[in-house]
């Protein structure tokens, strides 16, 4: 297995390499360094040497990919590319363009976004379960007919219908928990409470379907067959056996996300004022912040590989006939 | 669930059954504390670098430049802040000698403003100033791994204070040129204080001789048009006449930076744990910033070392009505703490302005009609569901211009010929502000005549200040010229109709914008609708920020949108917006329309440095007169600002000019408690409700279970 991880740690590189052209192919693409430097100088009385001296201060002032002018290898170093970008295989994420520390505040906004994923998760997972399994025991009946047919509702509402509308009624007309916000330490709990719901029951629709599909599929196996022969009843055969071999793919399912479990809920931060990694990423787009843009893609793509990696290492550990080689 | 969540709220909360929903600590209830929030965090808050309006909020409170403004007076009147006195500048010919104060500026070759600063004014408690035993600084030779011990400010343990000289101010007057801030006034202000261009590349220089984080002493370097005369005084040398440099000693940029404080920021290691002057401020004002996490809240606190400042004694007509002269004479500032919290969004920053959470609010599109009406006279009212809760509202003219440009270059709407000026004039009378005052900002807003807004000198209210080309005076009221002279002067630009009479093809004018999105889309087709009543075709050109700004700076823009905010209260301010060599193109000015009128120019040379009289008064009407017949702008609007605050929040008053108006504010901490608790009861009976359709819900799934296991059993 450790051969198999190297390998797969290897296989990244190119990958990161490729996400991080990628990236600031795109970002250079739409903006200019100029139009970086003008956005953060503002918009008054900006002058074209403020701008040069800004570039200068930020390392703007090179060539984007390949500098014409040097010689050897500095044709490929002596970039804006090289000089942001490689030490990011390092995790150096060096400083936003206001000069804060990236990777401070990745470490300080990476919690309240676990605080809200992490639960929204585990609660998610487990109330869609408890439904996909209901729907799985009633299959063919009315039960099961109008609680697919809720799921399919469910999930053709826009996210934000349920933030403004859980906004609006839990933290405004019931007044239970506040509108929005965020504390530290164990203050943090009545904040997250709303959030948490709200990605719970956004999850509902989708997450239920997807696992009665899987309940479904296990359910007309033998074994199921043999459980039902041997005159166990309905129950014991759902939540005894054929649970157990569903949650194969409903792990690895969960597995695969929880590393970007750190990289948080764009809209869902935003609305909650969560000072969290989603909100973070869509702040730096919104001010052209390459250095966070750039640090939070790549991170993005880490956790990606990492997730995947993870996913397959569950395997082998739920399903013993899976090997990896 | 949610029977689940209460519970568990209410046992990690602590708090009683009144304030569930309450964001703050419960014994934090009867502070006294201003709540207020801010939409995104500052990019700076070294007041080198600091240029608007969302960090002028925090740093104004924390430090002092020489001058302020008045805070009820109007028109605004600058007054001494840490200063004893607003100096009156000396002025000196080329070889030195004195002039008299009316002298003719041609013969001004340097003004000497001398700044007198108060004793006994001392910073906030600092650890850069804090001093061991051996009076030694503590904290100015540390080691990054000692460092890391400490990752706020709050968390070093000893500080201390110091008092304020005037050698701080010419510090910061230093800084501007330093060559890794890059203060944005730092070209204009090369133009006028002696030397300091010059200082600029020298402090460059230096700067390449050190080690990239090396520390840049500016103590070292002197700068010729700054001197400290003795310990409380300091002089500014200016190139000639310019009086407007007495309003740029009231902001930020010229407030004290005490050398400690930047050689205790630039040790190394430093920056890495974000601890720097771009987010830890020090200064001398009545507050200082105890928390500062940009990503959640800012907190100010009193500072304790504060000096002597009273609440002022007069102020405008009909102040003492209104209350705003009670407590004349008290010591500022009022409130202990203001407690800033990030909230992006609109509606939960409304909301918490409705349940009290917040002490003050702007009046937000998606809540306008829930919070003001229309009178029939045509003013704007609290509803009375607003009024039942006792709140307030403010409004005030924003000394700002928004207007619609036209690229004096481009071939169609550009130049100076007699057909372009009428074309310009045409279009100025067919789009009615007054309509897109109403419909787009909800009567916030007043139409302008010219590019000065109420409040600066020059500007005339009524139909004395109109402009004669767009608006008739009929019953002492402005009144828009009917569309039919528009559509004559079109015809008189050989526009018959709007129809190009040499070609035969109908007029095309194109709108560039850097606004997308459905609010956009209404207000171009509303656009489109005014040029449509002179059959002229307007195409609308929407593009990125960063493509728009292209197009203006190359002058390939037709018809654009472009607004101004005054840096400070003087006509200045406003006309050099349209003085030739402050052109966007080539010159990278803020001139965006690219006008250029040699005799609209001469007078700005001369108007500029005049002081305020009639004589002034004469030239900006004259000046006013030759923009308005040309047309370079249609005129636009001055916004109005409307502000909402809570019953218990007291001595507000709009002053768009100053941003150290937190010191003047005071709040009732019991009435906010009280009004909290009567607003915010929780609601559970929909809870139980909740919990007992679940029940009858879950009992078909029940008894249909029962029914397939006993068949399965049978």
């Amino acid at each position: 297995m450790i051969a198999y991880i190297v390998r797969r740690i290897l296989y990244a590189i190119p990958i990161l390499i490729g996400v991080n052209l990628l990236t600031f192919t795109l970002f250079f693409f739409v903006n200019t360094p100029d139009d970086v430097a003008r956005l953060q100088l503002g918009v008054k009385r900006v002058t074209p040497e403020a701008i040069e001296k800004w570039k200068i201060g930020h390392g703007y002032d090179k060539p984007l990919l390949y500098n014409a002018d040097a010689t050897g290898a500095a044709q490929l170093t002596d970039t804006i590319f090289f000089k942001h970008s490689v030490r990011l295989f390092l995790f150096d994420f060096g400083r936003a363009d206001d000069g804060r520390d990236i990777s401070q505040d990745i470490g300080e906004r990476m919690w309240p976004s676990l605080a809200i994923a992490l639960p929204t998760l585990l609660i998610g997972v487990l109330v869609n379960i408890t439904f996909a399994m209901l729907l799985a025991f009633f299959r063919g009946m009315y039960l099961d007919t109008w609680g697919v047919v809720l799921c399919v509702i469910l999930m053709s509402i826009s996210t934000l219908f349920y933030i403004i509308g859980g906004q609006y009624l839990v933290g405004k007309l019931l007044r239970l928990v506040p509108i929005s916000g965020y504390d530290t330490s164990w203050h943090a709990i009545k904040f997250v409470i709303l959030p948490v719901i709200i990605g719970a029951v956004y999850g509902i629709g989708a997450g239920t379907r997807l696992y009665r599909t899987f309940f479904l599929e296990e359910i007309n196996k033998d074994y199921v067959r043999t459980g039902r022969a041997k005159g166990l009843s309905e129950f014991r055969v759902l939540f005894q056996h054929v649970l157990k071999n569903a949650m194969i793919p409903i792990l690895t399912g969960v597995v695969a996300v929880i590393p970007l479990l750190f990289i948080g809920s764009l809209i869902m931060e935003s609305f909650f004022g969560i000072p969290g990694l989603g909100s973070y990423t869509i702040d730096a787009i919104r001010h052209q912040d390459f250095g966070i843009v750039r640090g939070m893609v790549f991170l993005g793509a880490v956790l990606y590989v990492i997730g995947y990696l993870l996913t397959d290492i569950s395997y082998t550990l739920v399903d013993p006939r899976v090997r990896l080689n | 669930m949610p029977a689940f969540v209460v519970i568990i709220l209410t046992m990690l909360s602590g708090q009683t059954l009144a304030a569930w929903n309450n964001p703050y600590p419960a014994s934090d209830e009867q502070a006294n504390t201003l709540y207020s929030f801010f939409r995104e965090r500052p990019k700076t808050l070294d007041p080198a670098r600091s240029y608007s309006s969302n960090e002028y909020e925090i740093i104004a409170q924390i430090y002092e430049p020489p001058f302020q403004y008045h805070y009820l007076k109007r028109p605004y009147t600058l007054i001494p802040l840490t200063a004893t006195a607003v100096p009156k500048p000396l002025y000196y010919d080329k070889r030195g000698r004195q002039l008299s104060a009316d002298a003719a500026v041609a013969d001004i070759a340097h003004s000497v403003y001398e700044i007198r600063i108060r004793p006994g004014i001392y910073y906030q408690p600092h650890p850069c100033f804090a001093q061991d035993d051996n009076g030694h600084f503590a904290y100015h030779d540390l080691k990054p791994a000692q460092l890391r011990q400490w990752r706020r400010i709050a968390d070093f343990p000893l500080t201390g204070t110091r008092e304020l000289v005037a050698a701080d101010y010419v510090y910061q007057i230093k800084r501007l040129a330093h060559p890794k801030l890059h203060s944005p006034i730092l070209s204009l202000m090369s133009e006028y204080i002696v030397g300091l261009g010059d200082y600029a590349r020298e402090l460059q220089a230096a700067q390449r001789q050190l080690a990239d984080q090396a520390f840049l002493d500016l103590t070292r370097y002197s700068l010729a048009g700054v001197e400290q005369v003795d310990r409380y005084t300091y002089r500014v040398k200016i190139r000639g006449k310019y009086p407007q440099f007495r309003y740029w000693m009231a902001m930020p940029f010229f407030a004290p930076m005490p050398p400690e404080a930047d050689r205790f920021f630039s040790q190394a290691g430093m920056a890495d744990q974000n601890l720097t002057l771009d987010w830890y401020p020090v200064g001398t004002g009545p507050y200082m910033l105890t928390v500062n996490n940009p990503n959640l809240r800012m907190i100010l606190e009193r500072n304790p070392k504060f000096h002597d400042e009273r609440y002022p004694s007069e102020g405008k007509k009909g102040d003492v009505d209104k209350g705003l002269l009670a407590d004349a004479g008290q010591r500022l500032p009022f409130i202990d703490k203001a407690i800033y919290s990030l909230e992006k969004e609109n509606i939960p920053r409304w909301n918490k302005f409705l349940q009290g959470y917040s002490d003050r609010s702007d009046v937000l599109a998606e809540s306008f009609d829930q919070t003001i009406r229309m009178t029939t006279g045509g003013d704007t009212e609290l509803t009375p569901e607003m009024r039942a809760k006792g709140i307030r509202l403010l409004t005030s003219v924003a000394p700002s211009t928004y207007y619609l440009g036209f690229n004096m270059l481009d071939p169609v709407v550009g130049g100076y010929s007699e057909r372009s000026r009428k074309l310009r004039q045409a279009i100025s009378i067919a789009i009615d502000y007054e309509q897109y005052i109403l419909i787009f900002r909800n009567g916030r807003g007043i139409a302008a005549q010219g590019p000065l807004p109420p409040g600066i000198f020059g500007y005339r209210a009524g139909c004395k200040g109109r402009n004669t080309y767009v608006y008739d005076c009929v019953d002492g009221q402005l009144r828009r010229k009917p569309i039919e002279v528009a559509q004559r002067l079109l015809t008189e630009a050989d526009y018959p109709n709007g129809r190009d009479n040499a070609t035969g093809k109908p007029l095309l004018l194109y709108f560039d914008t850097p606004a997308a999105g459905p609010e956009a889309k209404a207000d171009f087709d509303w656009m489109r609708k005014q040029f449509q009543k002179l059959n002229i075709q307007l195409v609308g050109r929407a593009t990125d920020y960063n493509r728009f700004q292209k197009k203006m700076r190359e002058g390939n823009a037709q018809i654009f949108r472009w607004g101004w905010n005054a840096d400070y209260p003087d006509p200045e301010n406003f006309l050099f917006l349209l003085y030739g060599p402050n052109k966007k193109v080539g010159e990278d000015g803020e001139n965006a329309s690219n006008y250029e009128s040699p005799e609209f120019d001469r007078l700005f040379e001369q108007m500029k440095n005049m002081d305020n009289g009639p004589a002034r008064a004469r030239i900006i009407d004259h000046m006013l007169d030759i923009a308005q017949r040309d047309a370079p702008w249609v005129w636009g609007l001055h916004p109005k600002r409307f502000i909402l605050h809570n019953p218990w929040v007291y001595n507000l008053e709009p002053n768009n000019l100053a941003n150290n108006t937190l010191k003047y504010i005071r709040v009732d901490p019991l009435l906010r408690a009280e009004r909290r608790e009567q607003w915010n009861k929780p609601v559970l009976w929909p809870v139980g409700l909740f919990g007992l359709v679940l029940a009858i819900s879950a009992v078909p799934v029940v008894v249909t279970y029962m029914r397939k296991e006993g068949r399965v059993e049978r």
